[in-house]
């Protein structure tokens, strides 16, 4: 079994407009310093499969397939065996 | 005439599907039948309508999980084959997701839920779901959507104006396409686009939403009326 660890944000062209009202609330907590907040997904998938490199074929299909709309978001992932 | 058999996709969390029958057969006076989500047989519909709401809860991405329904994959196919398809609001967001249009709808600039009626431009007559219009013609009609903000690329938004594929975008009342009246922030004020192939249509505004004066405006029965005088001459 692997536990794939999925991370999505949004492309670095896009406008993030939820990061931008979060980051005006930390500027609102004093946090003068912040320069930046980009908003993302954290996703994991357990793969009842035995093979590593079948494990990352897979998370890779279901990125692109549904998890990731790659005209707007970039996704990258790690796996764990468990 | 034959009247037009039209399908109104039913998802979990859609909930503009009785207003598109309402539009369709008691205004329109077409056959309209609604088809389930699990659905893996269209009949011999003319036309597909995807109809606003929140399929599947708006889960993950607008539109994204209702992209792999079964109904889904016969919409696709039925489309594929030059079948005539709208999606307005939720059924334009998984057009996208489904890749029968291109693009992809980012939140509203504003970040707010916007629910009014605005001004469109009909960009082009020159479509089967706008040719009962005047081209540059300012419609009046409801849009209610907190992911509107239609986004593409350079290439993509080049090609649109090319091919003469944008067909409505908000605007002022005199016509002339502002920031201002760009209530999303769209690339060029976009509200709704067709295929290149000129058989499918996604808008956000709610043409179903305006074809009787009693709901403030008609104006949204050009959108009915193009479809069925195209359809009903091609038989």
């Amino acid at each position: 079994m692997f536990k794939a660890t999925i991370k999505i944000v949004l492309r670095p062209s896009i406008l993030d407009v939820q990061g931008k009202a979060v980051l005006h609330a930390v500027h609102d907590l004093g946090y003068a310093g912040a320069d930046q907040i980009r908003i993302g997904k954290h996703v994991e998938v357990i793969l009842n499969v035995a093979d590593k490199a079948e494990a990352h074929r897979q998370t890779d299909e279901i990125c692109k397939k549904l998890l990731a709309n790659t005209v707007m978001e970039d996704y990258t992932f790690t796996l764990e065996q468990i | 005439m034959d009247k037009l058999k039209v399908g109104v996709i039913q998802f979990p969390g859609s909930n503009c599907d009785h207003d598109a029958v309402h539009a369709w057969g008691e205004i329109s006076g077409q056959d309209v039948k609604l088809i389930w989500h699990k659905e893996s047989d269209l009949g011999d519909v003319d036309l597909v309508f995807l109809p606003g709401g929140f399929s599947y809860g708006d889960y993950l991405r607008c539109g994204a999980i209702a992209k792999y329904s079964p109904v889904m994959k016969e919409v696709i196919r039925f489309a594929g084959k030059g079948g005539m398809v709208i999606g307005v609001c939720n059924g334009f967001q998984i057009l996208l997701e489904a890749g029968l249009l291109p693009g992809v709808m980012l939140p509203n600039d504003s970040l707010k839920f916007i629910c009014k009626t605005v001004n469109l431009k009909v960009t082009t007559t020159n479509s089967r779901f706008t040719s009962d219009y005047q081209t540059g013609q300012v419609i009046q009609i409801p849009v209610a959507h907190g992911e509107g903000n239609y986004f593409a690329g350079d290439d993509t938004i080049k090609s649109l104006q090319d091919h003469d594929q944008i067909v409505f975008q908000y605007c002022e009342p005199d016509g002339s396409l502002t920031d201002q009246s760009n209530i999303n922030g769209s690339r060029l004020n976009i509200a709704g686009i067709v295929s290149k192939s000129g058989n499918v249509m996604g808008m956000m505004p709610h043409p179903e939403r305006a074809v009787e004066s009693v709901l403030g405006s008609n104006n949204g029965l050009g959108v009915f009326k193009s479809v069925i005088s195209y359809i009903s001459e091609k038989v």
